[in-house]
């Protein structure tokens, strides 16, 4: 026990003293807060587009303006599409909304809905979704008030269709962003920095004079895993709360809940770390090991800013192999939804099962040898 | 069995993956409590792998170590309770400070109690820390992290002592500090293993294990394999100074002389067995006292003869009076730490020239601003007359650089390193493949061409590195720390080629921290902490702090003497 103690004050003294190690368990997630808070923003407002009137009628200028008093689009209005291909070409454009010229018709006769096309930039397809769902929407909302205005009430105008998301109703992209950075603050602090701060110990041989004194593997192990968890969780709570009252995002959850899924995510991390440094004994090979198999999985494959169910099946299958995956899901649900305890439940038991294999593991590789 | 030795070792084999040969091959000794046992060799000889199979932090492939009685394989966690271990670098936290680096090592040793304080007590004045407790090891001189390493492997009094290499790079005063120390522990009953590459302090163990290449070549008193040489080794007086290199090489060249070397303005010679004393035109020849060099060369089978293919085939530099280095109030200042102290001095061509000091005095900060690496906060360096500062790439094709360690691309091979160096110091076409072909031959790298520089035996390692820094055949040679860690016979060979080149009258210039290889040189700046103290050749050196009556100084003593007069005038200054 008093070597134990002895081994985790040795390694707060190391933190305190390490500016890197402040870094990364404290500046660091507050630059990602601010990059994710105001940097990134996954929201498509004020789409450039191109609409091109074909024929002008009432109908069309009424739908013109429409789209022109939209939210989500900055509209220049045209009578050719050909005069707005290199505009899109060049990305000026993010999208073509043609009228055709026989749009008043086709209204008049009430027998087919009117169609309208929509071109859009397919090399960015988030935001071509984006032009595709909002022009649809808009063109919804106009004809259902074409439809009132004139009194006419048919089949089509009577089933109304009013949109409402749950649990983000503002679309914020800040509100799943932020709790998804917290996975992947917790991921730097519990793989990188541990791997690091193990390989930095073979790299000045201090490593081998502690293995030459009477501690055993297991002590040595729990005194980097100690310091590293409170680490960990105090980052935790320090993005939590700057999430909350910096950004305003909402919390739903309970901080127990938080609690015990945090620590359950940062056991699976920082199992990898120490995996990482029974095999890494140097720093370099060590950064390169955590940076590939930890913090970009984190960050890719995680749904923490790209959609997992959007993923080809196979890497689909891959994700589910990384913990922080279940944590992403874990935390956009505590924030946003609330305790919602079967899925949290899951998650945690497929979290903690990855932090066993990891921890068997290192037991496994870690003996008191320099050749094994 | 316990009663034989603390430490016995039984035919030990260790091999790693990938390499041909095995680090230790089928060594067997004992180790005695009581006893300090040097564990001697040049860098890759087995030392530290036989030390780490000894905690049991390695396992032989075959053999077996026993501690006290305890298995290295099945019992290490007792082995560990019983010893103390220093690794090289000293293994010290160095964001920890003093007291806190003892206190976990109190803890781990489960330390506790009243024994503790008084533990701490002894081990702080033991190692003249007490002043320095809250200071971070990280801002610690090499001696003094050097003295905490030391009492923190001793904190749970250990029966068996195991300090890997503690001396290397330490300034000769805390050198033999450490030495005394250690030597005081003896008396309760301590084993001592000391590893070294320093053959000096061989001698004064009190038995040795001499390791080379994995092979076991001597174990047993040192005094016992100095006797195989014993009257064989003399000193040849009183010859002219400038034809001490030519005699030397002649010497060298002929059957019966076994080893030989500069010592000053003598020269050190050793004869085979029943090899009568050969004539010399001028010169007396004294027989003294062998050392335990003498014997690894003998042991090893004589040295690498008188003959320096690449000296041969050199031209001759042209005659010139200029000094061809020169530096004058060298300063360089990093920060609020100043690195070197208006350092002036000249070299003539033709010359050896040696900064020697310790580790962090500043030799290799004066060495990069004389290339042109490092700006001089203060002063001027000019090589063959030209300002470094304002031509430094054509005073730079004038000189070959070789830096610490041979500074070789590992993972190019030998002809890509060859092309690769010809091509910086400016060689193309015709007289490149020349250039490389000549090396090729000289150094006799033909079966090697294709091996990587770093999978290279260390002997060919150094001629690889030689060759690089002199293929564009330069005025001057700038030589960075060359055979710190070498076997006597890689120095030898190293040193023929650049005593041959010296007489073709090639200047040189040299940082070392190793005493016998500043024999070699003709004059020498000693620095101290960035202030070049004195200045002179090795005979004057010695003759300044010769005693009336007293024992001949060695150029360590003379150091030590000086680095003390210096200190005293230094505070004699800041007194005034």
């Amino acid at each position: 026990m008093r070597q134990l103690k002895a081994l985790v004050v040795k390694e707060m003294l190391q933190i305190m003293r390490d500016p890197s190690a402040i870094m990364i368990a404290f500046v660091l997630p507050l630059i990602l807060l601010f990059i994710f808070g105001y940097g990134v923003n996954l929201d498509s407002n004020k789409v450039r587009v191109g609409l091109v009137l074909e024929a002008q009628s009432a109908d069309t200028t009424s739908l013109a303006e429409a789209f022109a008093n939209s939210r989500f689009f900055v509209v220049s209005i045209g009578k050719d599409r050909r005069q707005y291909q290199d505009d899109l070409s060049a990305g000026r454009l993010r999208g073509i909304i043609v009228i055709p010229q026989d749009f008043s018709r086709k209204i008049a006769q009430h027998k087919r809905s009117a169609a309208i096309q929509v071109i859009a930039d397919g090399s960015e397809p988030n935001i071509a979704g984006f032009v595709q769902n909002y022009a649809r929407g808009v063109l919804a909302v106009w004809s259902q008030h074409q439809s009132e205005d004139e009194g006419r009430s048919t089949n089509a105008a009577a089933i109304q269709v009013a949109p409402r998301f749950w649990y983000n109703p503002e679309l914020k992209s800040q509100n799943f962003l932020l709790p998804g950075s917290i996975a992947i603050i917790m991921t730097l602090i519990g793989s990188l920095l541990t791997a690091l701060v193990v390989a930095r110990e073979w790299e000045r041989g201090t490593m081998e004079a502690l293995m030459a004194t009477p501690v055993s593997s297991g002590q040595i192990l729990l005194g980097k895993l100690i310091p590293y968890f409170l680490l960990g969780m105090a980052a935790m709570f320090l993005c939590v709360v700057v999430a909350m009252w910096v950004y305003a995002v909402p919390f739903r959850g309970s901080l127990l809940a938080l609690s015990i899924v945090s620590a359950v995510f940062l056991l699976a991390a920082l199992g990898q770390g120490l995996l990482i440094s029974s095999i890494a004994k140097d720093q370099f090979v060590a950064a390169q090991l955590a940076l590939m198999s930890a913090f970009l999985p984190a960050f890719m494959l995680s749904g923490f800013i790209f959609e997992i169910s959007a993923m080809p099946e196979p890497i689909q299958v891959l994700t589910h192999l990384f913990a922080a995956r279940y944590f992403v899901t874990s935390l956009q649900t505590l924030f946003l939804t609330g305790n919602v305890w079967p899925l949290l439940l899951l998650c945690m038991a497929a979290m903690a099962l990855i932090a066993l294999v990891f921890f068997l593991l290192t037991s496994r590789k870690t003996r008191k040898r320099l050749d094994a | 069995m316990a009663n034989e030795g603390t430490v016995v070792l039984d035919n030990l084999v260790k091999t790693f993956p990938g390499m041909q040969k095995p680090a230790l091959d089928r060594i067997c000794a004992t180790l005695r409590p009581g006893e300090m046992s040097g564990l001697v060799g040049p860098d890759g000889a087995g030392k530290t792998t036989l030390i780490r199979l000894i905690t049991g932090l390695l396992h032989a492939d075959a053999g077996s170590v026993t501690v006290e009685g305890f298995d290295s394989r099945t019992q290490a966690e007792a082995i560990h309770a019983i010893i103390g271990y220093m690794p090289q670098k000293f293994g010290l936290y160095e964001d920890l400070s003093v007291s806190e680096n003892l206190e976990l090592y109190a803890d781990l040793r489960a330390v506790t109690g009243q024994a503790r304080q008084s533990k701490f007590e002894k081990l702080l004045e033991f190692t003249e820390l007490k002043r320095f407790t809250g200071r971070l090891a990280g801002k610690l001189s090499g001696g003094m992290k050097q003295k905490l390493g030391l009492a923190c492997a001793l904190m749970g009094d250990p029966k068996v002592l195991l300090l890997d290499e503690p001396s290397v790079g330490v300034d000769p005063i805390s050198r033999r500090e450490l030495w005394k120390m250690v030597r005081e522990m003896l008396s309760g009953g301590m084993a001592v293993v000391w590893s070294t590459s320093y053959l000096d302090e061989a001698e004064k163990c009190d038995s040795v294990i001499l390791l080379n290449e994995g092979r076991k070549l001597y174990s047993g008193p040192p005094n016992d394999l100095l006797d195989r040489v014993d009257g064989r080794t003399f000193q040849i007086r009183d010859i002219d100074d400038r034809r001490r290199r030519g005699v030397l090489m002649d010497l060298l060249r002929q059957d019966g002389v076994m080893d030989g070397v500069i010592q000053g303005k003598q020269l050190r010679v050793l004869l085979a067995k029943d090899t009568p004393v050969p004539r010399l035109d001028q010169g007396s020849w004294h027989r003294v006292a062998p050392w335990f060099e003498d014997a690894f060369i003998d042991v090893l089978g004589g040295g690498p003869g008188g003959y320096s293919a690449l000296a041969e085939r050199m031209a001759e530099k042209p005659v010139s009076d200029k000094p061809v280095i020169e530096a004058v109030g060298l300063s360089k200042q990093f920060g609020d730490f100043c690195a070197v102290k208006d350092n002036s001095f000249s070299v003539r061509r033709g010359e050896i020239f040696g900064l020697l000091g310790p580790n962090g005095a500043g030799k290799s900060t004066t060495f990069k601003m004389l290339c042109g690496l490092l700006q001089p906060t203060e002063g001027q360096a000019f090589v063959a007359g030209l300002d470094l500062r304002t031509a430094t790439s054509l005073a730079r094709s004038h000189l070959g650089y070789m830096a610490q360690k041979f500074s070789l691309y590992s993972s190019l091979n030998v002809l890509q390193n060859l092309r690769f160096f010809s091509g910086l110091y400016g060689l193309g076409g015709k007289r490149q493949k020349q250039q490389i072909d000549m090396m090729v031959e000289i150094f006799d790298l033909q079966h090697y061409l294709k091996y990587n520089a770093g999978e290279l035996p260390l002997g060919f390692k150094q001629r690889l590195a030689l060759a690089c820094a002199v293929m564009h055949e330069p005025d001057v040679l700038f030589l960075d720390e060359p055979t710190s860690g070498v076997d006597p016979i890689t120095r030898r060979e190293f040193w023929l080629h650049i005593n041959g080149m010296v007489e073709k009258g090639v200047t040189v210039m040299v940082t070392t921290h190793f005493m016998d290889e500043a024999e070699y040189c003709d004059r020498i700046g000693l620095i101290y902490q960035g202030e070049n103290i004195a200045t002179g050749t090795p005979d004057d050196l010695k003759a300044r702090v010769q005693t009336e009556g007293g024992q001949p100084p060695t150029l360590e003593d003379a150091f030590i003497e000086l680095v003390r007069r210096s200190e005293l005038s230094a505070a004699g200054k800041t007194a005034a």
